[in-house]
């Protein structure tokens, strides 16, 4: 019989990678600890570059799936590593083995209330990016019904690149998400006024410049370059934020109906407790180390033991994509190797 | 001469070439955490003598590094310290206005 690959995490990268091996004949395992598979992916409403929806993508992953097994609402008790694979109690009390061990357990995005100077969870008209999307997909937060929206602030860099927060790294989704999410609120409120507060505009990938122009040229949203410094509520409602405006250099002060933070993606701490289980090596920016970051992104310093997505640093789909389809053949290669 | 109603100012660019960083150079050796601003203006966003003073301490750090001298900005700081409250890139601001100042007041 077939030994099983255990997959750790049913995001994207899970899902991706379970529908690979299943075609090149494995027998992939699904751990989830959530109820249901698509990880943050399933929480996004439309993705960059095409604004394609995010549903399609996990639309047109699921069927692939067929064949597998799946746990849902499901943690790993304990990890032990065997001379011929990984041994693993799951939370439900049952027991797996596996030759192999895929880590797909992605990111886990920054806690806005945690920088108290921007009063998320203090103020309603405080959001986050995940907020944002959540209501673009269901239409239900209290904080967004039945107000007008005529002026609405980004904060970039909320958690990232920021050593008081813990996290100096650059998430690299989030300038772009800023700028996708300006542009989507402008469709839904076209008169409102749109500022983006940043530090660098980092929109490195295919298409994303488009994006920037597009804000800029088309929707006429505003640009500032200044670390938002604090937020307090006004009389009327409405938020005041501060920054330097860093190009004029002076002070600069805006109300806005509504502000919504740009949370940054951090290390799943969960996976790094995992990891410790069976000495992966973990980086000093709190991920899970690959072997290298050229050509050994998804391989681990433990035979066996491989990455993809987000657990080894910010990705986007497509990033995650590539990983999760590289990583089921190196698993394949490797089953294959050790017959 | 003949007069032409104007008068030639100084030119305003930046020119590195003839640029006097030795402020800048001086203060590194106390502060070396001076090279870390990513001149995001945190600090001049709160600082407590910006809005009246005009102090920002991303423009000081810029004039050093630009061998500009930035002693009329300085003198508005109060000292207060709230700036290295919000400096993401942990720089211990305080510390390093305080440096610049001793090495103003041995000139
Ligand atoms: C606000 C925002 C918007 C984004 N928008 C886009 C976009 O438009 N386009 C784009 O290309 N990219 C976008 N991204 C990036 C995208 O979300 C990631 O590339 C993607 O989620 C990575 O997938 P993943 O499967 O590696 O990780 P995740 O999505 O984090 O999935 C990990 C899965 O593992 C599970 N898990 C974690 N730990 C355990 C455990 N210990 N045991 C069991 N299960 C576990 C989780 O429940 C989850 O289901 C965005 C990111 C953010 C933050
Ligand atoms: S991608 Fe942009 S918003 Fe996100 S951390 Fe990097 S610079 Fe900041
Ligand atoms: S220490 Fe000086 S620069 Fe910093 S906030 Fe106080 S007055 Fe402003
Ligand atoms: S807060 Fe720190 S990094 Fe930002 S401009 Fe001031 S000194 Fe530079």
């Amino acid at each position: 019989m077939k030994e099983n690959v255990i997959i750790l995490g049913g995001g994207i990268a899970g899902m991706e990678a379970a529908r690979q091996l299943l075609l090149l004949g494995e027998r992939p395992v699904i751990v989830e600890r959530a109820d249901h598979l698509g990880g943050h992916v399933a929480d996004w409403h439309r993705l960059f570059p095409d604004k394609s929806p995010a549903e399609d993508l996990l639309e047109g992953l699921r069927p692939g799936l067929e064949g597998a097994e799946i746990h849902l609402g499901t943690t790993v008790s304990s990890l032990n590593a065997l001379k011929d694979g990984y041994n693993l109690t799951l939370s439900d009390g049952s027991k797996l083995h596996g030759r192999a061990l895929l880590f797909a357990t992605g990111f886990e995005l920054f806690a806005a209330e945690r920088k108290e100077e921007y009063g998320y969870g203090i103020y309603n008209q405080v959001i986050t990016n995940r907020d944002l999307e959540r209501w673009f997909n269901t239409g239900k937060d209290s904080r967004l019904s039945g107000r007008p929206l005529s002026k609405i602030g980004f904060v970039h860099c909320v958690g990232s690149r920021d050593l008081k927060a813990g996290n100096p790294q650059c998430s690299k989704v989030c300038c772009m998400t800023a700028i996708k999410q300006a542009i989507e609120l402008k469709e839904r409120f076209p008169f409102a006024e749109v500022y983006c507060f940043y530090m660098d505009l980092r929109l490195f990938g295919k298409k994303y410049e488009d994006f920037y122009i597009g804000a800029q040229r088309d929707w006429g949203i505003h640009f500032i370059r200044g670390r938002v410094s604090e937020v307090a509520e006004t009389l009327d409602g409405r938020v005041v934020v501060k920054a330097e405006d860093t190009l004029s250099g002076r002070p600069l002060k805006v109300s806005l109906d509504l502000l919504v933070l740009m949370a940054g993606m951090l290390p799943n701490p969960s996976a790094t407790a995992l990891a410790r289980q069976i000495r992966l090596d973990v980086d000093d920016d709190g991920f899970l180390r690959s072997r290298d970051n050229l050509a050994g992104i998804i391989a681990s310093n433990r035979p066996g033991v491989f990455y993809a997505g987000a657990c080894t640093g910010t990705k986007t789909v497509p990033e995650t994509l590539a990983e999760a389809r590289s990583a089921a053949l190196a698993i394949h290669n490797y089953l294959q190797d050790a017959k | 001469m003949t007069d032409f109603g104007y008068t030639l100012s100084r030119s305003s660019t930046v020119n590195l070439d003839e640029a006097d960083r030795s402020l800048w150079l001086r203060l590194e050796k106390l502060e070396p955490d001076l090279r870390l601003c990513m001149a995001c203006g945190s600090c001049s966003a709160s600082c407590t003598a910006a809005e009246l003073g005009g102090m920002s301490l991303r423009k000081v750090i810029l004039d050093l590094d630009r061998g500009r001298d930035p002693a009329p900005i300085v003198s508005a700081c109060m000292l207060c310290g709230k700036c290295s409250m919000v400096c993401p890139r942990g720089i211990n601001t305080r510390h390093l206005i305080l440096s610049l100042c001793r090495i103003y007041e041995k000139k």
